[in-house]
């Protein structure tokens, strides 16, 4: 990425100095007047009173946060306690993405290594092959891979052709489906940090230190792994926030039980039904997670960069 | 006794790329012994493969009487010095020396000091919990040399540890490698391009070139019997003229040079006919017209140390000597006609 | 028993395989499928176009019509303006020397990023609702404009800093003016790089689902919008035939992105 600490400060470097304001106006407009704005309007209207027919009543309400958080029985006139509903579709999201986060890493981690060590020629026919799918459709990708496991789809189809099964798998409405579908989403997220610092690994160290009499696989726990850590976490944050937030795989992967954060932000905000300040305080939750995440992240590279 | 080392007949194939043609040589035991050779020859792909890090393609490599090509690396004892060095950047200075020993099952309080040992064999003790990139590069080296001997190899390998260093520190590195080697006992198999280096430091040198040893030898033996031109033009520098061989026997020639001159000179050469002379520009002076060689001075390069004359011999060959800038000399100047006098091992007849 | 080098580990090739054949598994099913002149999904009736046809003349034809109308519309606009955006932005934080509040800046950029595609929509949403625009094309144009702002950021500004200074200071030196030197010399350099970015921002655009739902309105779809429709009732094989055409364009799309960076790779 193009970070911000690039400029050598040389007069080159300074050609549009004069433009600056005015080559900027339109960035700091869009995205502050259609992204900014909107979150800090997001967050007021967690704060307010939700309307029957969707939208707002301007006055300050707690209730939103009251709902997600606390109990109050049927009635409402029960002593509170701590409301788990919507804190276990969190933390079921959070196993759903934290799992694809995993296959991705188990399968995205050998194919980098391996895309890495081929020669040039055929490294780039590699990562060709695996950013193609993230330049299809991921709509179109869910529903393939929906149609591919579904009953009598073309999966179970073959399996039962082959003799390995004899009865269809129930794949499809599964949490696995889902876990499936968040991890065919976002794979190469994972494979392709993961792959570039591989790229700039030393493969010298792993030759010192089988020379200092580590076996293959012990050189991969001491050296690898450690060295290109950073590359392996930055995959993790970008299979897993996505699939942490994503709609589209629980929604036509899985089935009633697999409800993710997506569908209950989602269903705030359908016709009648809606509670626009509930939909916005779980939108704010969803969001303050995942900007922990990010800060961590942050810090963490901060940290190694400092000698 | 058996040797360390030793090669028999190794050839190494990449793709249709040979390295190696052939190559046979042993190593004693308790040797400083270098490969020396332009970048390409073959040198660090032969130490390579003793580390176990590429396969021989034919031939064997034997460690001590045991065939060793079916073991991986790590179940070789040799330890490598990396050219880069190759520290693990994740890891402190005194976890990079313990690694080798930590893989080897010692536990944390044996290999903590020993680790600490070798820092002070390198005199890096007040290191120990640094960060290998904030070393400079000299003490670097030093930690890969401290990590590659912790585990005491029966053979260290070292590819060219000083090319990266600055003059100086390479001069200084030198001494203490060789004082290292002496100290320990182990066997150094040493790889480089620079000759100097080979020079100073070797108890035996390999010369190599295009995949094939050229000569084996002591520094002495290289530089002042070379075998062929290829070994005369690498190692110092050198007058190589094309001559006549009239009579050769018992490592003696006698040879006819362009300007019909007549001289006795050694010989790797076995047979008449033409071949090329080397003539070692510091072994020969300069006298007054009449002896010796007749020659015309044509210019004369002032070098601090040295004096580099160009001289035309009789026949028009052109040549060059070196004189030692010392307050008794006389300097010549363009256009004077002198004598040339080939000292004791001036000259040597090579066999191509 | 072979020395393998260091970069070998036994099992890694299938690894690489199998996540190869997970990426392509279900595209190439539905691909053949859209292929089958079976109306069943189940049975294969033999090859046929026949869901290519109904795609532009069945029933559902106009509707489809119409959302690729506006999906196609809405991407040209959108990643166009947003390529503009970004170059003018790329050319401010990389060649207008150091600034306060360039880190601010450079977070705004990445923010669309950074912050979940839902939230982003619920935020949208609420902020159109609230200052009363009524929902529609040009709400879709807006929010898709924002989020493809860093997607054609990153290509042009990954490609104006491997784009030395001097070009741009020998062009001024032989008396061009500053637009000269813009259009004559940095922009054709540049062009590998606002290329790609415009082709990734189109993409991006097209692909957007979620952040469309919540903003289009009623009676405005784009064609993922009008597939998920669709498909909430069960695939039908007119969708894969769709489903097909789109993964054409989208390969089509990338292999032109491919073809250009290692064109432009080979420049300056």
């Amino acid at each position: 990425m193009a970070g911000p600490a690039t400029d050598s400060g040389s007069s080159a470097e300074s050609t549009y100095r004069s433009a600056r304001i005015p080559l900027l106006v339109p960035t700091w407009v869009m995205i502050g007047v259609f992204l900014v704005l909107p979150v800090a309007l997001m967050a007021v209207y967690s704060f307010l009173t939700k309307e029957m027919r969707g939208g707002v009543i301007w006055e300050f309400s707690l209730a939103a946060y009251d709902q997600f958080f606390v109990n109050r029985g049927l009635f409402g006139d029960e002593p509170a306690s701590l409301e788990w509903t919507y804190i276990n579709v969190f933390a079921r999201s959070i196993a759903q993405a934290g799992i694809a986060t995993v296959l991705c890493l188990l399968i995205g981690f050998p194919t980098a290594w391996f895309i890495a060590t081929r020669p040039p020629e055929t490294r780039g026919v590699w990562l060709f092959l695996i950013t193609v799918p993230y330049w299809v459709n991921l709509l179109i990708r869910t529903v393939s891979l929906r149609f591919l496991i579904r009953e009598n789809g073309p999966l179970n189809d073959a399996l039962m052709g082959a003799g390995v099964i004899s009865q269809p798998l129930a794949l499809i409405n599964t949490d696995f489906a889902v876990q499936l579908g968040l991890f065919y989403s976002y794979l190469p997220f994972m494979v392709l940090p993961v792959y570039a610092a591989v790229e700039r690994y030393n493969f010298t160290w792993s030759e010192a230190a089988a020379d200092l009499y580590a076996s293959r696989w012990v050189v991969l726990r001491e050296i690898v792994l450690p060295i290109v850590k950073p590359g392996i976490i930055a995959g993790c944050l970008l299979v897993f926030i996505p699939s942490l937030g994503a709609f589209l795989a629980p929604n036509l992967l899985g089935g009633a039980k697999s409800f993710m954060i997506g569908s209950l932000i989602d269903e705030q905000f359908k016709k009648s039904l809606g509670n626009w300040p509930f939909g916005a305080a779980v939108s704010m939750i969803l969001m303050s997670l995942v900007l922990i995440l990010l800060l961590l992240y942050a810090r963490s590279t901060a940290r190694q960069e400092r000698p | 006794m058996t040797n360390a080392v030793e090669i028999r007949t190794v050839t190494k194939v990449f793709g249709t790329f040979t390295a190696l043609h052939g190559v046979s040589l042993s190593i004693q035991d308790n040797e400083f012994f270098t490969l020396l050779g332009p970048s390409g020859c073959g040198k660090t792909t032969l130490l390579r493969m003793m580390a176990g890090f590429e396969e021989v393609t034919q031939g064997e490599i034997l460690l001590f009487g045991q065939n060793i090509a079916a073991l991986e690396p790590n179940q070789r004892p040799v330890n490598t010095v990396f050219q880069q060095y190759a520290l693990f950047p994740h890891m402190s200075v005194i976890d990079n020396v313990a690694f080798g020993l930590k893989m080897k099952g010692w536990p944390l309080e044996k290999r903590r000091i020993r680790a600490g040992e070798m820092l002070e064999m390198v005199h890096l003790s007040d290191f120990a919990n640094r960060a290998p990139a904030q070393l400079s590069g000299g003490q670097q080296q030093r930690v890969a040399l401290a990590r590659a001997l912790a585990p005491q190899p029966k053979v260290l390998l070292l590819d060219e540890p000083l090319s990266a260093l600055d003059l100086k520190l390479r001069q200084a590195m030198r001494m203490e490698l060789k004082q290292l080697q002496s100290e320990t006992g182990i066997t150094f198999i040493f790889v480089t391009h620079d000759q100097e280096e080979a020079l100073t430091m070797s108890n035996r040198i390999a010369v190599m070139s295009a995949g094939h040893v050229q000569q084996i030898g002591t520094p002495r033996d290289i530089y002042e019997s070379p075998n062929n031109r290829f070994v005369a033009d690498f190692i110092g520098e050198t007058n190589l003229i094309e001559v006549e061989v009239e009579a050769v026997a018992d490592g003696q020639a006698q040879v006819v040079l362009p300007g019909g001159h007549r001289i006795t000179t050694s010989s790797a050469a076995r047979d008449k006919g033409r071949h090329h002379l080397s003539i070692r520009p510091e072994r020969v002076t300069l006298g007054s017209p009449g002896v010796g060689l007749q020659a015309v001075v044509e210019q004369v390069i002032y070098l601090g140390t040295d004096l580099q004359v160009l001289v035309r011999l009789e026949g028009g060959t052109a040549m060059q000597v070196r004189l030692q800038n010392a307050a008794r000399i006389t300097v010549p100047s363009p256009g004077d006609a002198v004598g040339l006098h080939l000292e004791e091992g001036a000259a040597r007849l090579l066999s191509d | 028993m072979a020395l393998r080098s260091v970069r070998h580990y036994p099992g890694f090739f299938s690894v690489a395989l199998i996540c190869l054949i997970i990426l392509y598994a279900p595209l190439v099913v539905v691909m053949i499928y859209s292929f089958n002149a079976s109306p069943s999904l189940t049975n294969w009736g033999g090859v046929s176009l026949r869901w290519y046809f109904d795609v532009f003349t069945g029933p559902e034809a106009p509707r489809f019509k119409a959302a690729a109308w506006n999906s196609l519309t809405i991407a040209i606009l959108a990643s166009t303006i947003a390529t503009g955006i970004a170059t003018a932005a790329a050319l401010a934080m990389l060649r207008s020397g150091k600034f306060k509040g360039r880190s601010l800046t450079f977070a705004l950029i990445n923010l669309p990023l950074m912050v979940p595609e839902i939230v982003i929509a619920v935020a949208t949403l609420i902020f159109f609702t609230m200052v009363g625009i009524t929902t529609g094309y040009l709400t879709i144009l807006i929010a898709h404009i924002t989020f493809c702002i860093p997607f054609a950021y990153l290509p042009i500004a990954a490609r104006l800093q491997g784009i030395d200074g001097s070009y741009e200071a020998a062009a001024r030196d032989l008396y061009a003016t500053r637009l000269q030197s813009f259009f004559l010399v940095l922009l054709p350099l540049l062009a590998p790089g606002v290329v790609s970015g415009f082709l990734l921002a189109f993409i991006i655009s097209l692909d957007d689902f979620i952040i469309t739902n919540f903003v289009k309105g009623a009676g405005m779809e784009t064609l993922p919008t009008a597939i998920f429709g669709s498909v909430k009732q069960g695939i039908k094989p007119n969708i894969m035939a769709i489903s097909t055409l789109m993964l054409a364009v989208s390969i089509l799309f990338v292999t032109l992105s491919y073809l250009i960076n290692r064109k432009g790779r080979k420049g300056p």
